[in-house]
């Protein structure tokens, strides 16, 4: 499943009711899950908070097309893929990508797989505003790269 | 030809622009119509929109919400939306 949301979500309820949800007990032996959470600092500048854009209609399209592109590498059970969009505040969860399958390597390889092509290709932007300091004024910075992971 | 399908006609022969992130900043809109006419690739759809405009980092582009290469070809109809690199996640 795949989700774009503006609310705030917990990830381990998410989790959890999706887990319940899905009824493949007996079936899942591995659940690899990551969560990216948003950071009050970067580029050592403190962040009060930020704005996620994201182009809507691609953005799902091209989230569920990773999915696909994942279950047929690897043998998945079921995939669980939340993302948020709106304005942030730290510490908020940002993004979720759970992998359930019989073993941990395609759990674990596929939900690698599916963050970093998140990362590097599904249509998000990020803003951030940051605290002002002596000097400056409290002002927004788009962030202009997202490095890769592996 | 009656007036509403002029108009009708008219809306077929256009492409539907979309800007997102400091792009959609700088150009100071998110959408807009162009006409197809004389448009071959996607290339030259970003050469007549950003003509006047510095823009200093990469610009990625997507035709119908598919990622597109520079050659890609536009037709009427299309769905077409430039903007800088992801930053999700």
């Amino acid at each position: 499943m795949v989700k774009i949301t503006g609310i705030a979500f917990d990830p381990w309820e998410e989790l959890s009711s999706f887990q319940t949800a899905m009824k493949r007990e007996g079936e899942y032996g591995a659940c690899a899950n990551f969560v990216g959470t948003m950071r009050d600092m970067n580029e050592g500048d403190v962040v009060n908070g930020m704005f996620l854009e994201h182009y809507p209609g691609m953005t799902e399209k091209h989230l569920e097309k990773i999915v696909q592109a994942a279950k047929e590498q690897w043998d998945i059970l079921e995939t669980l893929v939340i993302h948020r969009v709106g304005e942030l505040l730290p510490n908020d969860p940002i993004v979720l990508v759970a992998v359930w399958s019989a073993h941990r390597k395609d759990a674990f390889e596929a939900s690698r797989f599916i963050m970093e092509d998140l990362k590097s290709k599904a249509p998000f932007w990020k803003k951030e505003s940051l605290e002002s300091t002596g000097q400056t004024a409290e002002k927004n910075r788009w962030v202009e790269k997202n490095t890769s992971g592996y | 030809m009656t007036q509403a399908n002029d108009q009708m006609y008219e809306e077929a022969m256009q492409i539907k622009v979309l800007y997102f992130a400091s792009l959609k900043e700088l150009f100071g809109r998110s959408e807009e119509q162009l006409s197809a006419e004389g448009v071959s690739t996607v290339d030259d759809v970003w050469k007549l929109v950003s003509k006047g405009y510095d823009v200093s980092h990469q610009v990625l582009y997507s035709i119908n919400q598919e990622y597109a290469q520079a050659d890609a070809l536009v037709k009427a109809g299309d769905e077409v939306a430039f903007f800088p690199p992801v930053t999700g996640g």
